[in-house]
């Protein structure tokens, strides 16, 4: 569904992404894992076209995204969850969602369509409606990254992009948020390339995995096997430090 | 009644600037520069070239806004400090156009023997006919911006101001928005300018100098951001303040100084918020003494 071909974005001259290949099927739950400044967030705004990459191609469905503007992108069905939310803090819920809808408003979808959209979010999230002529930026953490999530649904995208829904979040609260992933995908066929420092839960969740150092993918496979991957479990996962460190 | 048709054109371009400022969240401190070109391209074409003074109105207004629109993409690239600087620089080279230009502008001297408006015999000629022709435009000026702020467009400029990222992910394309309010707003500021003109038959450079850029910044601050009513509130009060504030003599700027001090630090949201809100204040506070009483 969306393929990355040896991609590589530049902030002026730093040199941030390294030749990323990388790719999504349908329906697929993929994670990429990475440290601080890997450039993980710059894979998902070189995807969306915040960032666009100076070399190498972009396939969405087949066909190059890779020099479009992000509002072409969101139209053909990529919507982004952006770092630490990005809620538009003095309006309300209703008001995030229907922001999330902008270019279905703009392409004069009926009302009504848009009404039943924002319904089912609230299904998925009841705490959002609770709240929903609330001002966002006065919610909680777990609920501004549940609006967030829920603003990004309602463009209809077929690939959501999320980008660390579990930052500083509590760990009832990822799983809850965890979850919702999961149903997105089982019950709408949402395709999920989910980047995230929490690469046990992310794992977890995800069928595939690529793991981020420096600018380059140095590994990637199916998610239990990254899992019990040492080199992963001693870099992302804290585990056998000891030894390494002994040797 | 002539402070009231200069009130009208102040809730003009405080509002102008509040579509770009409150709204959208880009500052300028150069408005005063279409405001300016409004006006002298009316006066010069009506005086000089004898054009009719509507159709020379809306010919300016369509030219500001293109030019607007052009300068807008690269300048509007620029955040914060830097759209603050580009802005203030185009401000001070229309001031300069305007003095340097003596052939054309008048220069220093000013620019005089422009026409009044005119329909059919009713000759905008006194202050109490151009009040009624400045606050129309005031009216048709704030339903197109309430209707505008409220709009998917509206929201679009909102999110903007206060994430542009997530906008853009939403798939608001925030570049060519940015554009627009920029152009919307000069293509304002230009009617105004034109009113102006028409309404003195005189003008000069420094009805269009950076201060008065200043001024419209503080009108729409001092009123509340984000609000077409509260630029209607600033554009009052710093307009009439000088009537009364005539006895300070040059020192009346001190008292502007801080006022706008005053007012950032206890109604951060303008007239327009922290008005109901010192009510509310008051009133809870009486509520308080009745229970004691009791």
């Amino acid at each position: 569904m969306l393929r990355l071909k040896n991609i590589n974005t530049y902030y002026g001259k730093v040199h941030a992404l390294k030749n990323v290949s990388l790719h999504l099927a349908e329906g697929e739950i993929v994670t990429l894992i990475g440290a601080n400044g890997a450039g993980k967030t710059t894979v998902l705004n070189s995807i969306s076209g915040i960032t666009p990459p100076s070399a190498g191609d972009l396939l969405f469905l087949k066909e190059t995204i890779k020099n479009l503007s992000p509002d072409r992108i969101v139209k053909l069905g990529i919507s982004q969850v952006p770092e630490g939310r990005q809620v538009f803090k003095p309006m309300t819920v209703d008001e995030n969602l229907e922001l999330g809808a902008y270019l279905r408003y703009k392409a004069r979808a009926p009302r009504l369509e848009i009404d039943k959209d924002k319904e089912e979010i609230f299904q998925l999230f009841p705490r959002l409606e609770e709240r929903r002529k609330q001002a966002a930026g006065t919610m909680s953490g777990g609920e501004q990254q549940m609006l967030a999530i829920g603003r990004a649904m309602m463009a209809r995208p077929k690939l959501l992009l999320l980008d660390e829904p579990s930052m500083g979040l509590a760990p009832l609260v990822v799983q809850e948020i965890f979850r919702v992933l999961q149903r997105l995908r089982d019950e709408r066929g949402v395709t999920i390339l989910l980047v995230e420092q929490n690469a046990k839960a992310a794992l977890k969740l995800a069928d595939r995995g690529y793991v981020l150092e420096t600018g380059k993918v140095i590994l990637e496979g199916k998610a239990d096997e990254l899992l019990e991957n040492s080199e992963v479990k001693r870099a992302y996962l804290g585990k056998d430090k000891k030894e390494i460190w002994e040797r | 009644m002539n402070v009231l048709v200069f009130v009208g054109i102040h809730t003009l371009l405080a509002i102008a600037l509040n579509l770009l400022l409150g709204y959208a969240g880009q500052i300028s401190l150069g408005h005063a520069a279409f405001f300016g070109l409004g006006a002298y391209s009316s006066g010069i074409l009506t005086a000089t070239y004898s054009w009719n003074p509507w159709l020379a109105m809306l010919v300016t207004a369509s030219v500001v806004a293109s030019v607007a629109f052009v300068i807008g993409f690269p300048i509007l690239k620029l955040k914060g400090h830097y759209l603050a600087m580009a802005t203030l620089g185009l401000g001070i080279i229309v001031y300069i156009l305007f003095n340097e230009w003596v052939d054309v502008t008048g220069g220093p001297s000013g620019f005089s023997g422009i026409p009044n408006l005119q329909i059919g015999s009713l000759i905008f000629d006194t202050d109490f006919k151009n009040y009624y022709l400045i606050w129309i435009f005031v009216l048709g000026c704030v339903l197109l911006s309430v209707n505008l702020a409220n709009s998917r467009i509206g929201r679009a400029f909102r999110a903007i101001h206060d994430a542009e990222t997530a906008a853009r992910v939403m798939g608001v394309n925030a570049r060519l928005l940015k554009v627009q309010v920029f152009a919307l707003s000069a293509m304002i500021c230009s009617i105004a300018g034109s009113l102006y003109a028409h309404v003195m038959t005189f003008i000069a450079p420094p009805s269009f100098g950076f201060n008065i850029s200043i001024e419209l910044l503080t009108m729409v601050v001092i009123g509340g951001l984000g609000s077409i009513y509260g630029s209607f509130l600033g554009a009052l009060l710093l307009t009439t303040l000088p009537e009364f504030l005539r006895f300070m003599n040059d020192y009346d700027i001190v008292f502007y100084g801080g006022l706008l001090m005053v007012m950032t630090i206890f109604m951060p949201g303008g007239l327009v918020r922290g008005i109901p809100q010192l009510f509310r204040k008051i009133r809870g506070s009486g509520k308080d003494k009745g229970n004691a009483n009791a």
